[in-house]
């Protein structure tokens, strides 16, 4: 089947889609855009987080098809190529990146909560970021940089 | 970028943006993707493979079995011992059997799931115990004990007036990297190919590879992709041999990117065991003797089982004086899945059966645990129960002291409409509002070995090429050293930025066109390869010198500093970039820590390891017992890393560990039933969210190691082993219960 939509601004199609295959799938395998990423794919990890329509969902659990015809941003859409973002920012120099993968999840999951609730509390952040699993951190300069950010934003 | 400072990763900015290619990444035109046929038995012979139906599946290129492997059919790390593909019999569920290649994922899992193989079912052994029985089933050749450690140290026949016994059970974790087993294989015209992999140790799968294909070694390329973390699970081959054999037979390139499902069978997990402990001590709380059996599972093949089972030996009775030891460590094969590295490699499992007695030891005596931890502690010059003479900073008592000197968290949310029910046992299910929630605080203390033990060769090249680019000098260092996301990376810029006095300092991606760095393990790469980029950036550093003094009769006492070759007193002698003009300077050194010998196979005594490592752990824990639901409240922890090479990285690895010792203590277990791993997914196996794993309060000490590079430690393993047995030592204290088996579960709080 035929895929069409708009991902970071841009209008994307792609063809010969296998019904069963995941928009993270098409995002990665068909469109190129590998930032979001391929941890769990049962919606349990975060790391594939992107906004469907303005809403943060798991690509992984949403169907290519369901894709057709909305509005996709990915971590790749965040900023432009020149620079990065205020969270992408505050991840780099609180130290939240170690191995990196569960980064990109992370960085939309808090674009997501920034935009909601300007001045998180410490309770707020985990209850927001409770569905993005890391396993290189233990959370403290996650949290470091969601606080970061929200003092920059 | 100088040592000792929090400098930022140089992969940071491609990881935030999404832009950071991961070996599940990667892609190539006209690429296929590969899926492996598993086995649905833990124990089984192979009557026949029928490849027809598969073969016959749309899109499908290749299918092999066991009769198309190139070259010798076994692998492994310490024994080879693992078949690429199953021949004769499967020996763990998921045990791979066959490959497919097709040009769709979804066909290839398709016609993997076509293919017929006749097996004819046996009986598993899944309980170590029963695998060591007279008439249980050979499961290999040699038996079944993989390998079997004896310590015998000091009086065998010492008796103590105060005694103490326990039996012991950690259960199987998994390291669950995030990044899944994946890569991509190219095959070349000349009948080489070129693989694109995240692994922990490029040069041992070259060498795996090479024998597994029937190739030459320079036949067989590797490039490191970006890692998705590793924790140990990246050790062992597991997609790499497969890919390839798919790529050469296909001659196209192969993608293989296991499910979070297979990465489950896909890689080796912690060993869980069973450990029986006797503690002997006097009235006063002096160790008198130690006695322990400890048995790991470590599934149907060796991985590193044999050095597992030395280092659960070997640290079996925690960084105490122990005048005499009994030791007795054996690891077994069963027709669970196969154990090997994880994080903490052995010292994780008998650090929970060691702090558990001594606690009971305090009990008895009706002493402060921590009081009595200090009286055994571990000195500077002590033996060892392997007869090693520790040496260099053994702060064992140091950091008791600093963990219990440090304040408590606030105590327990007060009952009322304002609870933060996140903070509380059971969360947001708004089980408690604190009624019926005890608190409980606990302590423990581990130790082990940074880098390889029993004298297996350890070393790492560097390769550091100094030029001018673009007017400015400029360093650029090559090692085959896996980032896995520890910031070896960063931490390889700041030391040759240090001694090379150079700002602009490139860390070239991993590959097998330099010499090995041996693996991201044993907490040993800032250690061994950081001081193999130490050794080479000198020897850079020399040269510069001697140049600048030949050519412009500079007196001695020269160094670099910011660019510039400069005095002694810090006055301007040439800059760098001029003094270089079009030459560029280049070294390659090897560096090797001193040398570990093997333990004696009757007495375990040896100089088997090269540096220790210790840390302690409090944990604050709320447990509500009438559910059997426990909240970590705090962990605090204390760590001698002898100097932060980056502190913010130090910090990090600290957290992380913690976290990781945490998720097997309350929650990660990889559940068998038969053999048959029944919690494969992230939705059952669980890891720590941000909502289970409390704030860490650390105290970093920089004790100086005069044996290591910048007097550095191996600090990545050490949280992991003793923030756990802390946990359980609180929900122990929280409830009185005996906690004697971990991941802690409800009904051990409530029945």
């Amino acid at each position: 089947m035929k895929v069409a939509c708009t991902v970071n601004g841009a209008a994307r199609e792609a063809d010969g889609v296998w019904e069963g295959e995941s928009l993270l799938y098409v995002l990665r395998e068909r469109f190129g855009l590998y930032g979001s990423k391929n941890a769990c794919e049962q919606g349990e990890c975060g790391s594939c987080s992107v906004f469907l329509d303005g809403v943060l969902v798991c690509a992984c659990l949403v169907l290519g098809g369901q894709a057709n015809g909305r509005t996709i941003v990915t971590v790749e859409g965040l900023t432009d190529a020149s620079g990065l973002h205020p969270v992408q920012q505050a991840f780099v120099e609180a130290g939240a990146v170690q191995c990196g993968f569960c980064t990109p999840g992370l960085v939309v999951a808090t674009h997501d909560l920034l935009q909601r609730v300007r001045k998180p509390t410490e309770a707020q952040i985990r209850e927001a970021l409770a569905g993005n699993i890391c396993r290189c951190t233990g959370y403290a300069k996650i949290i470091d940089a969601v606080n970061l950010a929200a003092g920059r934003t | 970028m100088r040592v000792g400072e929090s400098v930022r990763r140089p992969d940071g900015a491609a990881k935030v943006r999404g832009r950071f290619e991961y070996s599940s990444d990667l892609h190539a035109p006209d690429m296929l993707w590969g899926a492996t046929v598993r086995s649905p038995h833990p124990y089984a012979r192979i009557k026949a493979i029928d490849i027809s139906a598969a073969r016959a599946m749309p899109g499908v290129h290749v299918v092999l079995t066991h009769k198309d492997v190139t070259g010798r059919n076994l692998y492994g790390l310490e024994i080879k011992d693992q078949p690429v593909l199953a021949h004769d019999f499967v020996r763990y569920w998921g045990e791979a059997v066959a490959l497919v290649a097709a040009d769709h994922p979804e066909q290839a899992r398709r016609a993997a799931q076509a293919l017929k193989v006749d097996y004819e079912v046996l009986k598993p052994i899944t309980d170590a115990e029963a695998a060591l029985a007279p008439d249980a089933a050979k499961l290999h050749p040699n038996g079944n004990i993989t390998r079997q450690v004896k310590i015998r140290h000091g009086d065998q026949s010492a008796r103590a007036d105060i005694v103490v016994t326990g039996e012991y059970e950690i259960g199987m974790q998994d390291q669950a990297p995030l990044g899944p087993e994946s890569g991509l294989a190219v095959p070349e015209q000349d009948g080489s190919v070129e693989l694109h992999i995240a692994t922990q140790w490029l040069h041992v799968d070259q060498e795996q590879l090479a024998a597994v294909l029937g190739l030459p070694p320079e036949k067989v390329r590797l490039t490191m992709a970006g890692i998705g973390g590793a924790f140990g699970a990246r050790e062992d081959l597991s997609m790499q041999a497969h890919a390839c054999l798919l790529a050469l037979e296909a001659g196209r390139p192969v993608k293989m990117s296991y499910s979070r499902t297979e990465s489950f069978v896909g890689h080796v997990h912690r060993h869980p065991g069973r450990l029986w402990y006797e503690h002997g001590a006097d009235r006063d709380g002096r160790l008198v003797y130690v006695k322990a059996r400890i048995l790991l599972d470590g599934g149907a093949y060796a991985s590193s089982s044999t050095a597992v089972i030395a280092n659960a030996s070997c640290f079996s009775c925690g960084p105490y004086r122990v005048p005499s030891a009994t030791i007795d460590g054996i690891v077994a094969y069963t027709n669970n899945p196969p154990c090997g590295a994880m994080r903490g490699f052995g010292s994780v499992q008998n650090c929970y059966a060691h702090e558990a007695q001594m606690d009971k030891l305090a009990a008895e005596l009706k002493m402060d645990p921590v009081e009595l931890r200090m009286r055994n502690a571990l000195q500077t010059g002590d033996k060892l129960i392997t007869g090693q003479t520790i040496d260099g900073p053994v702060p064992v008592a140091e950091l008791l002291k600093s963990i219990a000197a440090m304040p408590l968290p606030a105590s327990g949310e007060g009952k009322g409409g304002d609870v933060d029910l996140t903070k509380l046992p059971g969360g947001v299910s708004n089980t408690t509002h604190g009624e019926g929630v005890k608190r409980g605080v606990g302590y423990a203390i581990g130790f082990k070995n940074i880098g390889y033990s029993e004298g297996f060769k350890d070393y790492s090249t560097a390769k550091v090429r100094l030029f001018t680019k673009d007017g400015k000098a400029r360093v650029e260092v090559h090692t085959a050293a896996a980032e896995v996301g520890q910031g070896l990376v960063t931490v390889q810029a700041q030391i040759a930025g240090t001694e090379l006095g150079v700002n602009d300092v490139v860390v070239l991606d991993a590959d097998t066109n330099v010499g090995s760095a041996g693996s991201s393990s044993a907490s040993r790469q800032t250690y061994i390869t950081g001081g193999a980029v130490k050794t080479a950036s000198e020897a850079v550093r020399d040269r510069v010198i001697a140049m600048a003094r030949a050519e412009l009769r500079a007196p001695s006492g020269l160094h670099i500093e910011n660019d510039n070759v400069v005095t002694g007193t810090g006055k301007l002698v040439v800059p760098l970039a001029t003094l270089l003009g079009d030459e560029v300077i280049e070294e390659t050194r090897e560096f090797h820590p001193r040398q570990t010998f093997p333990l004696d196979a009757e007495t375990g005594q040896a100089d088997a390891h090269m540096q220790y490592a210790f840390a302690a752990h409090r944990a604050v824990v709320d447990v509500d017992a009438e559910l059997g639901l426990l909240k970590v409240v705090e962990l605090a922890t204390a760590q001698d890393v002898g100097k932060a090479i980056n502190p913010q990285a130090v910090e990090g690895q600290i957290e992380g560990g913690s976290a990781q010792g945490l998720g097997l203590a309350v929650m990660e277990e990889i559940q068998l039933k038969d053999g048959v791993i029944r919690n494969a997914s992230f939705t059952d196996y669980l890891l720590p969210t941000i909502l289970d794993m409390p704030p860490v309060r650390m105290d970093v000490l920089e004790l100086g190691d005069p044996n290591s590079p910048y007097g550095l430690k191996g600090v990545g393993e050490p949280p992991t082993i003793s923030s756990g047995p802390a946990i359980a030592a609180a929900v122990r204290a929280a409830t009185g219960r005996p906690i004697t088996r971990v991941p802690i579960r409800p009904h051990d709080l409530t029945l």
